[in-house]
């Protein structure tokens, strides 16, 4: 495994996983419904996401990815383990954007400020960094059907950070994107993420996806979930979907989906 | 950097020139973000005249032409359906008594503080019964069930309970405005994506604040379209009351005007009061509920401008 092979203003290729991690995942089941009665979605989940660490899990659809990011987010209570989270409520992204209609671009921003305590003279102008950041800058005064897909997801970004925390959960966040937009926030979110040194725990189930944007991905399987496979992706940054070494690596865990998903065919 | 084919056109469309030097992506953003960007425009004024304005007043004057020309074919006798401009002399009648706006007045200021209260009233039980599930369980078909029962019928009850007098024509109001106003917040709070609620969580607001911030802008338009009802309610039940109530305390209404002029076999009188009525029922609501929901539509992006 090759280290520091960093450019400066570039993340380094791999997490540091000296310190605290920012999310700590230990022994997590869930179950729906009635425990032991009702087949657990997630079975014993150990993850610890180091700070400032990119990770993408990868799963099959209904192996319980979005579940798992619910109750990080705290949205929802494990059956049994524990979740810590580093420093305060950790903001979530969904696959569609849920920018609330009845407010304006910044107004959204502004509202999570808000909600996170920013003294009402600091929002604005907060508001306007934030929107600049994604490259929204005279985008402030929109309606949010005015904005494009793809525009709108950045605002999205930029209402996430809002909440001031260092973790950053996104549940697919791109998925409803053409490939060229999508290209586009993948450029934006590993910039944003190396800038702002975030934390980010990225679902996804497009492997390429998770091979350019992740410094580890880690498949579940499915029902039961369970960490299935790990991958450090020692690639630097910045790559390029379509480039031949993150093919490569795609290849083989699409190989490894694969057979999590055939096995279940055989029972 | 990876070494990769500069965009040359699309760097140069980036107006921001936010663009670092190797990362043609940003310029492919830029176009991308030009290109998408939904373009929202107004329909203008002359188009409005002529499209919205136009068709109702030719509706109104073909009544009126109508009921001209059967009056002057002597189709019924004429103190059956007299000729518009004897309705018309009402009117000016009316207007050289001087009594005309009190009249109208009296009525508005009925139905309006009326109603005022019942929004007051049926906007907290319509969030305890939208939220509240036992509350929903015993209250929303209590709800439903008033909603449907014509409040003329609680006439009879409130002249006995509370005397021939304002606070029977008030809480006449009430019984038939509330139930619509709080179904309507009711609905348009289930109608709220749960998304946005989750969304809301997320961003930290819970109770009062999630209330506030999300759960009742995101149910405006359901809220509004109860509103609205709830004033139509508000007006025909008041109409109804002052039609049905009569006493020297309640002053003249449009309703106890309508009766005194059939008291009196004046039918010219009476269609005024009809067409008073009327007028004033639609004049609210195109005036007052009409505005404030297609602006809440448009800036929803819910509302098509063109057709
Ligand atoms: N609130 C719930 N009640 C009952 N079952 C649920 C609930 N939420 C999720 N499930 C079940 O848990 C399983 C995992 O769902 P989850 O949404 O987490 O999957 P996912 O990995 O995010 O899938 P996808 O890729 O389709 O988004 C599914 O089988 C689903 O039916
Ligand atoms: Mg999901």
């Amino acid at each position: 495994m090759s280290t520091a092979l960093t450019t400066p203003n570039e993340a380094p290729v791999l997490a540091d996983r000296s310190g605290a991690p920012a999310v700590r995942i230990a022994g997590v089941h869930k179950t729906f419904g009635r425990p032991g009665a009702d087949a657990p979605v997630l079975d014993d989940i150990n993850l610890d996401v180091a700070a400032g660490e990119f990770l993408c899990l990868l799963g099959a659809s209904g192996c319980g990815k979005s579940t798992l990011l619910n109750l990080v987010a705290g949205l929802d209570r494990p059956t049994a383990g524990t979740i810590e989270v580093a420093g305060a409520r950790p903001a979530l992204m969904f696959q569609e954007h849920a920018l609330f209609p009845w407010l304006t671009a910044g107004k959204n921003i502004e509202l999570a400020l808000r909600l996170n305590g920013v003294p009402r003279a600091e929002r604005r102008p907060e508001a306007e960094r934030l929107l600049e950041l994604v490259r929204l800058a005279g985008s402030y005064g929109k309606r949010v059907h005015e904005l494009s897909g793809g525009m709108r997801q950045r605002v999205a970004m930029a209402r996430a950070l809002a909440q001031g925390s260092k973790v950053l959960l996104m549940d697919e966040p791109f998925a409803a994107l053409d490939a060229i937009t999508r290209d586009v926030l993948h450029e934006e979110i590993t910039r944003i993420w190396s800038e702002r040194q975030l934390t980010v725990l990225f679902v996804t189930h497009n492997v390429r996806e998770a091979v350019r944007l992740a410094q580890r991905v880690v498949l579940l399987s499915s029902r039961p979930g369970r960490v299935a496979k790990q991958w450090e992706i020692d690639l630097p940054q910045p790559r390029r979907i379509e480039s031949a070494c993150v093919a490569d690596l795609s290849v083989e865990i699409t190989e490894d989906l694969r057979r999590e998903i055939r096995r279940h065919g055989q029972h | 950097m990876a070494s990769t084919e500069t965009a040359a056109v699309a760097e140069t469309e980036n107006p921001a020139g936010t663009a670092a030097p190797g990362s043609d992506l940003h310029g492919v953003e830029a176009g991308l973000d030009a290109l998408d960007a939904v373009q929202v425009q107004r329909t203008p004024l002359t188009q409005v005249l002529r499209q919205k304005v136009l068709p109702p007043v030719l509706g109104v004057l073909l009544v009126l032409a109508l009921w001209q020309l059967v009056y002057s074919l002597h189709v019924t006798p004429s103190y059956k359906l007299p000729s518009p401009l004897a309705v018309w002399q009402s009117l000016q009648d009316l207007w050289y008594q001087g009594t005309l706006f009190s009249i109208v007045w009296t009525s508005i200021w009925r139905g309006i503080s009326g109603f005022v209260a019942a929004v007051v009233i049926g906007t907290p039980i319509g969030l305890l019964v939208a939220r509240v599930r036992p509350v929903r369980a015993a209250v929303a078909p209590v709800l439903s069930g008033l909603q449907s029962l014509p409040s003329v019928a609680w006439v009879p009850a409130a002249v006995i309970w509370l005397g021939i007098n304002d606070s029977a024509m008030y809480a006449v109001i009430l019984l038939g405005a509330v139930p619509s106003i709080a179904n309507g917040l009711i609905s348009g709070i289930d109608q709220v994506p749960p998304l946005f609620l989750r969304a809301g969580r997320t961003l930290g607001a819970r109770g009062l604040s999630g209330a506030r911030h999300i759960l009742l802008p995101a149910a405006l338009p359901g809220y509004l379209a109860g509103l609205k009802q709830g004033w139509a309610f508000s007006w025909r039940s008041l109409m109804a009351a002052e039609l049905i109530a009569s006493s020297p305390d309640l002053g003249i209404g449009l309703g106890r005007y309508l009766e005194n002029q059939r008291d009196s076999s004046n039918m010219a009188g009476v269609l005024l009061g009809i067409i008073l009525i009327l007028v004033v029922g639609v004049a609210i609501d195109l005036l007052v509920f009409s505005p404030v929901e297609r602006r809440v539509l448009r800036s929803r992006g819910l509302l098509q401008t063109s057709r």
